[in-house]
């Protein structure tokens, strides 16, 4: 069931970040391979990004799920819009579509 | 039935998916926190007429309603490519 306060909580950290990743570990440390290959797309822009470690937070990392109809860790939302997981990040890196989101993003 | 051969027949039902290729990518993923809970890591590709005309957050998320319940219990992780027929031919 959804939480209605930490889906609050979720909400403020999308609405609030630019560019925010949901992931398991941290950018330095992921602790999953599909987190980690997501960070690497996002690093590769050289531009800022918030990220929520759902594995210290099991609330946060239940929610999701359903904040975005999204039932997989990592997840990806620039500028408060649910991006996509892992597949969908990396593919979008390599046919070009997401450097415009990233920078249209950070130059507001 | 594996859980594999499961993912596959529920596709084919539930997208109309006239192709569908399950690859158990599990052993790769032995030892890792995730893997701790019994679900395993697929890696599927889905060919189904009723992605046409839908962007990829919207075909994944089909893929994974009609997979919900697996996801609970025998699937951790699946690594998706979702293709229309229409992209076939210049795939």
């Amino acid at each position: 069931m959804a939480n209605t306060d930490v889906m609050a909580q979720i909400d403020e950290q999308v609405k609030k970040h630019k560019i925010v990743i949901f992931m398991k570990g941290t950018p330095s440390f992921p602790m999953c391979g599909f987190s980690a290959a997501t960070v690497q797309v996002l690093d590769s822009y050289n531009v800022p990004y918030a990220s929520v470690n759902v594995l210290e937070n099991p609330a946060i990392r239940e929610n999701i799920k359903h904040y975005s109809s999204w039932p997989t860790i990592p997840q990806v939302y620039i500028n408060g819009e649910f991006v996509g997981g892992c597949d969908i990040v990396r593919e979008m890196h390599a046919n070009g579509e997401l450097e415009p989101l990233i920078q249209a993003a950070v130059k507001e | 039935m594996n859980t594999a051969e499961r993912i596959e027949q529920i596709l084919r039902e539930t997208l109309a998916a006239t192709v569908v290729e399950v690859e158990d990518e599990s052993a790769l993923h032995v030892g890792h926190a995730g893997a701790a809970s019994g679900g395993g890591h697929y890696r599927v590709k889905i060919v189904s007429p009723l992605f046409e005309g839908k962007n990829q957050v919207q075909r994944h998320r089909m893929v994974y309603n009609a997979l919900s319940a697996e996801m609970q219990r025998t699937i951790h992780a699946l690594a998706l490519t979702t293709l229309a027929p229409s992209q076939l031919a210049s795939a």
